[in-house]
């Protein structure tokens, strides 16, 4: 048991059946109550470190068809900065001329660098069972570098005032068979769905607890979940199309949300339900 | 002079519309850009087709208040619009089968992308409310509706009303947040039928 692959899957297999018998006993009180304690009974064995270690491993790694590694990408701090860049994103990139999340970007530098194919960029970005994705380990790395840093996004560039304009739009965009905005189910204090707390996006709290906890390992999915994996999930259940992996809209979005959450000490990868 | 009236007033539209990027934008000229970014940004998967992003004038309407107050004529012609457009059912009848209402509110399927769409959809009613006192895991984003029937009395009117609010929630009470389930054909009459039932017979665990 000394490999830390074998504690951490021991750890989740702890975890997933007693956070159920958790669930079941608690019923009405809040389950996220139960989901701290466990959160600060693993603060030294998130399985999130597995991502993090490979996502370090694989930043140094000379790869793609220009065999260089994704030590000089700039993420907006200057090439190669990775401490704190996480908690200035998304921004303005002069050399893309575009606004982008972390995600977005780290496609840049695969194609841009390495030489990748935007196909093969953005190819795997979100794992499964047997599929590793190295997007979500490149996330971890980067994310990880950026713990206890408050969260300061600028949006003073124009593109950035309009990119953060149209994801507060899209908050409040009510669509598809079921009326929903993401308004519909994030946007009131202290409501549920079944036993599922929502947190109220609309308010500064509320974002700052939410942003700064992701990425998060998801213990019922065994796997650690990005930002873009997050709103695409959420998108699902709002019954919309299928988001776009660093599309506009995604970025927008989460403009809307890192700059409502600026101020909060970053504190991810996490660990969630 | 007529044309160079209009040369400029385009030229000066042009500039307005340059200087609108620079400085805020109009509120509908953000709409119209989100809305024009969102159609680039989703992919058709499954039975979501990108006519989903097409809003209908009542979600044009509710999204555009959201967080302003919802003026008088506005709610009205929600209101007005939605309640015409619901059908009725054709026996006059509105009780179903509590039993199965009680499956159709506990299920959560429908209409995703993930979801298999030759299966009906489920009401996923206690996503929202809570119902049968049996079931603990129930969601807050809707008044709790135990003992519905029985606080509001067995009578025909409450039984239409409960129908008419699950067929077309914004028919009473504009920019509603529950879905239109009969009008998007979320569900089917005989399962609107069936949760009514839930709601509304006095053998219904709801209302013991
Ligand atoms: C139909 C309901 C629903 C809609 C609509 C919805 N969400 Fe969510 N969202 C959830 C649920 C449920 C969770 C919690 C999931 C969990 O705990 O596993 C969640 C979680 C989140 C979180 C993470 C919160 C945290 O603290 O971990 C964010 C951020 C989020 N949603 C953003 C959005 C955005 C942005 C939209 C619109 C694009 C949206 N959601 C639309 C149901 C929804
Ligand atoms: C996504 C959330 C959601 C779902 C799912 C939902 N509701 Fe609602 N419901 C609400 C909300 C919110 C209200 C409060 C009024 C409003 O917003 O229109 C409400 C109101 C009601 C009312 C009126 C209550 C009153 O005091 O007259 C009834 C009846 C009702 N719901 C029944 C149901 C049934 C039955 C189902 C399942 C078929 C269901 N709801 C599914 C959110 C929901």
């Amino acid at each position: 048991m000394s490999n830390p692959r074998w504690r951490a899957f021991a750890r989740i297999a702890v975890l997933s059946s007693s956070l159920a018998v958790a669930i079941v006993a608690l019923a009405q009180t809040s389950a996220v109550d139960e989901i701290a304690k466990y959160r600060a009974a693993l603060q030294d064995g998130n399985p999130a470190e597995l991502w993090e270690a490979r996502g370090a491993e694989l930043w140094k790694q000379p790869r793609g068809p220009n065999k260089v590694s994704l030590e000089k990408c700039d993420l907006g701090l200057g090439p190669g900065v990775v401490k704190g860049a996480y908690t200035q994103l998304p921004r303005y990139f002069a050399d893309a001329d575009r606004v982008m999340d972390l995600e977005t970007r780290l496609v840049w530098c695969m194609v841009k660098l390495q030489g990748f194919s935007e196909a093969d960029a953005v190819k795997n970005h979100f794992g499964g069972p047997g599929r590793k994705s190295d997007n979500e380990a490149f996330v971890a790395f980067v994310t990880s570098e950026s713990r206890g840093i408050p969260m300061n996004v600028a949006a003073t560039h124009p593109k950035e005032q309009e990119m953060y304009r149209l994801g507060e739009k899209m908050f409040f965009f009510r669509g598809g068979p079921y009326d929903f905005a993401c308004a519909s189910c994030h946007g009131v204090d202290n409501q549920r769905i079944r036993l599922q707390d929502l947190p109220n996006l609309t308010t500064k709290e509320g974002a700052q607890k939410a942003y700064s906890t992701w990425p998060a390992y998801r213990v019922s999915q065994g796997e650690l979940r990005t930002f873009q994996w997050r709103l695409n999930d959420c998108f699902r259940q709002q019954r919309f199309p299928e988001l776009k992996f660093t599309s506009d809209a995604s970025i927008a979005l989460t403009m809307f949300l890192a700059k409502n959450s600026n101020g909060a000490a970053y504190d991810a990868p996490a660990i969630k339900r | 002079m007529n044309k160079e009236i209009i040369a400029w007033t385009v030229v000066g539209g042009a500039a307005a519309l340059l200087i609108g990027c620079a400085t805020a934008p109009s509120d509908a000229e953000t709409t119209a850009k989100a809305t024009q970014m969102m159609k680039a940004s989703f992919n058709e998967r499954g039975q979501a087709k990108l006519d989903r992003l097409d809003q209908d004038e009542t979600q044009k309407l509710c999204s555009e208040y959201t967080g302003k107050d919802l003026p008088k004529e506005v709610a009205e012609r929600i209101e007005k619009v939605n309640l015409e457009s619901i059908k009725w059912p054709a026996d006059g009848k509105y009780l179903g089968d509590w039993k199965s209402g009680e499956k159709i509110a506990q299920q959560g399927q429908g209409m995703q992308y993930s979801d298999d769409p030759k299966k009906p959809s489920g009401a996923n009613c206690y996503a929202c409310h809570q119902l049968a006192p049996q079931e603990l895991s129930f969601g807050t984003i809707g008044p709790s509706l135990y003992q519905y029937g029985k606080a509001r009395g067995y009578t025909e009117e409450t039984r239409k009303y409960v129908y008419g609010r699950i067929w077309n929630s914004e028919g009473y009470g504009a920019c509603s947040n529950m879905p239109r389930f009969g009008h998007n054909h979320i569900l089917t009459e005989a399962q609107i039928k069936d949760v009514v039932a839930l709601l509304m017979d006095p053998d219904s665990p709801v209302n013991k």
